[in-house]
């Protein structure tokens, strides 16, 4: 297996709450990964180590050979290439949509203005708001807003795309535009973890879906073996709950 | 986030937008009326006029010391506030001390030992002569001390009030710390402290009047030497009263104006 990402041995407290115990992962090149399991579950937890905007307390991540959290190596180099999408968007209100997509192409990639547009616009495009560049986050809708917070993301060319309950924040109208560009970027190739409650999502686009509860792996399986022939009672409950409706 | 006007310690015009005869702003009227009257005493009273003149020669260096404080005690402000938030504990403690200090000493204090003490100590201990700083210019750095201290937490409540989720955005598109607090977080914390912002200017520049006990020719002290020779109190400190009522009624409402303007549009944000 070609491995994109190594977690071994995964450890993280807040002061004395254990958010993740032991996890280990590996993620294959161009794999989707889509962690499901109750809110508390450490599965945002597990994410954010990954580009260290959570220092783990203890275990390993590396991304493509390189060691997250190394003295040696910058970490704004892995975070330039590990995108993040999170839940509430978190677009730069000052900034309108295009600027959003290339102030960190112009401070991080070094890249002249006129090349970051023609990148943003680009990027714009892929997510199917072209027409919204000189628009600013307060005039665009939920969904918008989280398609441009991806197009900024995918500005900067990753390697890892890392989604954290990308629609859980939208309203119900709004979900499958931003589901629509996360199954392009699927087909594309895209290695991405996906942390969501979308089981339709996880159906079509995962390879292999992994299931935690407090702050533990409880299963990893493809996404037909999970969710039609769950092995642990803690999965079948999960299931059970979310899948009655 | 926008610092309440109970908060606040200068004079807050609000008018409201629609008049009827229980929210028309009838304090502002007397007000008004007060300042009508002085001018017409100043244009046609003799001592007043003689009085106005005088002590107006002392605006220039009130503005001066006004404005110029002001930029000072912006960056000093912005620096201690950074600072104060800062992981390193050294860095943290620095600017701790600093801004608890000056909050523990009276201002009039402070400005003394500033001019008298402090300035020319430290010239002093740099090997120049102490007339390098003239004492106008003293005064200024006493009073951007003060200020800046103050900044220094309207700042850190103005950063502090930018969502964690903002530098979390710019982190993990790989921007440094210093890139997201310039680039994400100062433009929008500075929208959101304009209001206290420009409520500080107002009471720097009525607290440039405490510059006279350091005998800077500004308003004050020119009211003091025009009543010291010509007994005329009444005439020189209500001339006084109303060249500052005057400057900090229209800054208000400048501050109101331009607040309203940033504020519809920032409103739909």
């Amino acid at each position: 297996m070609n491995t994109m990402i190594s977690i071994q041995g995964l450890h993280k407290y807040f002061g004395k709450i254990q958010a993740v115990k032991n996890v280990d992962l590996d993620i294959a090149r161009g794999e989707v990964l889509v962690i499901v399991g109750p809110s508390g579950s450490g599965k945002s937890t597990v994410l954010r180590c990954i580009n260290h905007l959570e220092v783990p307390t203890a275990g390993s991540i590396t991304i493509d050979g390189d060691l997250v959290g190394s003295d040696d190596i910058d970490i704004n180099r892995i975070r330039a290439e590990v995108g993040m999408v999170f839940q509430q968007f978190n677009l730069f209100p000052h900034l309108t949509a295009l600027e959003n997509v290339t102030i960190a192409q112009r401070l991080v990639r070094k890249r002249s203005s006129e090349e970051a547009d023609i990148v943003g616009h680009q990027q714009l495009d892929r997510v199917g708001i072209p027409e919204k560049a000189d628009s600013y986050p307060h005039q665009l809708s939920g969904g918008q807003q989280q398609r441009v917070a991806i197009a900024r993301s995918l500005a900067m060319d990753p390697k890892i795309m890392l989604f954290d309950e990308p629609t859980s924040a939208l309203d119900p109208e709004m979900i499958k535009e931003v589901l629509d560009v996360m199954l392009q970027l699927a087909r594309e190739g895209m290695t991405m973890i996906v942390v969501t409650h979308e089981m339709g999502f996880a159906r079509a686009a995962a390879n292999r879906v992994v299931f935690m509860d407090e702050g533990e792996v409880i299963e990893v399986a493809p996404p037909n073996t999970l969710f039609n022939e769950p092995q642990h009672e803690r999965t079948k409950l999960f299931l059970s709950q979310i899948l009655q409706h | 986030m926008t610092l309440a006007p109970e908060q606040l310690e200068s004079i807050h015009v609000e008018i409201p937008k629609r008049l009827t005869w229980r929210s028309f702003p009838y304090w502002l009227a007397a007000i008004v009326g007060f300042i009508l009257i002085m001018a017409i005493a100043i244009l046609v009273g003799e001592e007043y006029g003689e009085a106005f003149s005088f002590i107006i020669q002392g605006l220039g260096i009130t503005l001066y010391a006004t404005g110029l404080a002001f930029l000072i005690s912006m960056a000093i402000g912005l620096v201690a506030a950074i600072a104060r938030m800062s992981d390193n504990t050294f860095a943290r403690n620095v600017a701790t001390t600093y801004i608890e200090f000056i909050r523990g000493v009276p201002m009039l204090v402070l400005l003394v030992t500033f001019g008298l003490v402090i300035v020319p100590e430290v010239l002093d201990l740099a090997g120049l002569n102490r007339r390098v700083i003239d004492l106008t210019h003293r005064g200024i750095i006493g009073l951007s001390a003060v200020y800046g201290a103050f900044l220094a937490e309207v700042f850190r409540a103005g950063i502090e009030s930018i969502p964690k989720g903002q530098s979390e955005a710019a982190r993990s598109l790989g921007m440094t710390k210093g890139q997201n607090l310039r680039r994400i977080v100062i433009p929008q914390a500075i929208r959101n402290i304009l209001p206290a912002l420009g409520n500080d200017f107002i009471a720097l520049l009525k607290d440039s009047a405490l510059l006279s006990i350091l005998a800077i020719r500004e308003m004050t002290q020119m009211t003091k030497l025009y009543t010291g020779s010509s007994f005329r109190f009444n005439e020189g400190y209500l001339v006084l009263t109303f060249v500052y009522l005057t400057l900090t009624l229209v800054l208000s409402l400048i501050l109101q104006w331009y607040g309203r303007r940033v504020g519809t549009a920032s409103e739909a944000r």
